[in-house]
């Protein structure tokens, strides 16, 4: 299988810390891959998306230990500016990353800093734009727009670079219900075109449905990694008090009552249906 | 008593044509804790800046805590009405957390000793302890919320208006907040949370206010609000997950009608009984 991100026994210490805030992390994401990343606040996961783009150490400073490999490069042996074309990366307050009078110029800030043809810059504009359905902000200031927009602007503005990798940390959790589902669903037509995306993310009941594996942080190091389903049902996500989907834990509490559903559902739908499905079997 | 009555209350920011609030009447009772809650623009953050006087009524009057706003100093509101902003960068400007905590009860002249053991008692609570001497600045935006919280909470206002304030908190955070904001309440203070976090109403929250397009919608029990789809679908609003789950059980017959379940071990067990009986 085609490995998009690696990350081997990574060990991190913020400069001016005592304390490593990672712990031996050990991560594979496969390229197209949609991964969630959750766990309590303080666990490491901001830290960890820094070390995907080179932000860490390159900015950051501090000890840096272990391995990431993005596409194959060891993040560590190129410049940030050179890791932008692999990884884009979208932050929790849009209003941290947006930095021109017009959407679209802020768009063309990436490309254009690569010294790439105007031509080829205002394709990649026209490209990002349509694939965030954002077209009709084109002339908005950013700082006009609705954090939803905002986002979409950051993400539009990512993708303008070309990555093949999209992290994502927090992206809606500033976001009203609607506009975070609008944005979720912006991201996983990225990945069903082949985009590989990491987010970072609290809210489970809304994105969990849509991951190919999900990886449970607790003090700086991965408690658990991969299918969702089995993920979220662990002991391991209950006790770390993520929020784990409301399906799950009525699945849990439905195994107290003896009743078994085939597998642990990740939306309500899913429980409604492996309910019905159970009672079939059960009168059956 | 009511500690907070809107009558008819009308605002439109300068510059704008159209109305934010749109005759808003609404009444808190002391020890009251509701929840806020809307699509973005509702209105939600314009009507609560009204409550500590940041807004001044253009129709209609605002009284609180028995001050009518509209004559009443913001220092004076303040004292009454602790409101922590949806940006935490709104608020914080001292150079250490343990500063910006003792900042409002210094200002309102407690004694030494008092101020010193208001600002432990909250930096314990809000789990702070570890960042007394840090500058909010170098702070995660999840932990500056906190400490915005931790800067009212020491002086410990009668009414407590939270903007957003379960934005970028883990589940653990959500129920402490969940637990301190009870806790006030039990105390006889009354509390408001603006919100668009469904989870956290569902979960924590008895009464709940729907503004829509800067008027109010409706005014009732979390149960009876939550689980009205048509309501929530013209306020652009979504059901809760825990809703969710019961209409899409109540929907093929599962449970007899969409209810708001708190308790999940109840849930499961009324659940079974129903279907298998």
């Amino acid at each position: 299988m085609d490995v998009a991100v690696e990350v081997e026994d990574l060990w991190f210490t913020y400069p001016g810390s005592t304390e490593p805030t990672l712990r031996g992390i050990n991560l594979r994401i496969e390229r197209g891959s949609f991964t969630i990343i959750a766990g309590p606040s303080g666990c490491g996961k901001t830290t960890l998306c820094r070390c995907f783009n080179g932000l860490i150490p390159h900015f950051y400073g501090g000890t840096l230990r272990g391995r990431v490999l993005v596409n194959g490069i060891d993040v560590a042996s190129r410049s940030t500016h050179e890791l932008a074309r692999e990884v884009g990366m979208v932050f929790q307050e849009p209003e941290d990353q947006l930095i021109c009078l017009s959407v679209e110029r802020e768009i063309a800030f990436g490309p254009e800093n690569l010294g790439l043809p105007t031509e080829e810059v205002k394709s990649r504009v026209e490209e990002a734009l349509k694939a965030l359905r954002i077209e009709h902000l084109r002339d908005k200031a950013p700082f006009e727009l609705s954090g939803g927009e905002q986002q979409k602007v950051a993400i539009a503005a990512a993708l303008a670079l070309k990555p093949s990798v999209l992290v994502l940390d927090e992206p809606t959790s500033n976001l009203d219900p609607v506009s975070a589902l609008e944005l979720t669903k912006a991201l996983i037509e990225l990945n069903e075109e082949g985009l590989t995306v990491i987010l970072v993310e609290h809210r489970l009941d809304l994105v969990a449905r849509y991951a190919d594996q999900v990886v449970l942080m607790d003090r700086g190091a991965v408690l658990v990694q991969g299918d969702p389903r089995e993920a979220l049902s662990s002991e391991e996500a209950l006790r770390l008090g993520v929020a784990v989907p409301k399906p799950i834990r009525l699945f849990k509490q439905l195994l107290v009552h003896g009743v078994k559903l085939a597998r642990p559902p990740l939306t309500s739908e899913e429980l409604a249906e492996g309910l019905v499905e159970f009672l079939g079997r059960h009168r059956g | 008593m009511a500690v907070i009555e809107v009558e008819d209350l009308w605002f439109t920011y300068p510059g704008s044509t159209e109305p934010t609030l749109r005759g808003i009447n609404l009444r808190i009772e002391e020890g009251d804790l509701l929840a806020i809650v809307g699509e973005n623009g509702a209105g939600k953050t314009t009507l609560a800046k009204h409550f500590i006087g940041l807004l001044k009524p253009q129709r209609g009057s605002v009284k609180v805590c028995g001050l009518d706003v509209s004559k009443a100093k913001v220092s004076q509101l303040a004292r009454h009405v602790g409101f922590v902003f949806q940006s935490p960068d709104h608020q914080l400007f001292s150079e250490t957390v343990e500063e910006e905590v003792a900042f409002a009860p210094k200002n309102l002249g407690y004694p030494k000793e008092e101020t010193a053991s208001r600002v432990e008692r909250v930096l314990k609570r809000l789990g702070l302890e570890g960042f007394r001497g840090r500058s909010p600045l170098t702070l995660s935006s999840g932990e500056r919320r906190r400490v915005a919280l931790a800067s009212i909470l020491s002086y410990d206002p009668r009414v407590l208006i939270l903007d957003e304030p379960t934005v970028g908190q883990d589940a653990a955070q959500k129920r402490e907040l969940a637990h301190i904001v009870k806790n006030m309440v039990e105390e006889g203070r009354t509390v408001v949370v603006i919100t668009h976090d469904m989870d956290f109403v569902a979960d924590h929250i008895s009464r709940v206010v729907v503004l829509s397009r800067g008027r109010v919608v409706a005014d009732g029990r979390a149960e009876e609000i939550l689980v009205n789809e048509e309501l929530l679908k013209t306020s652009s609003l979504l059901p809760p997950p825990s809703v969710e789950l019961s209409l899409a059980l109540a929907r093929r017959g599962l449970l007899p009608s969409p209810r708001l379940f708190r308790d999940y071990s109840l849930f499961a067990k009324e659940l079974v009984e129903g279907v298998l009986s």
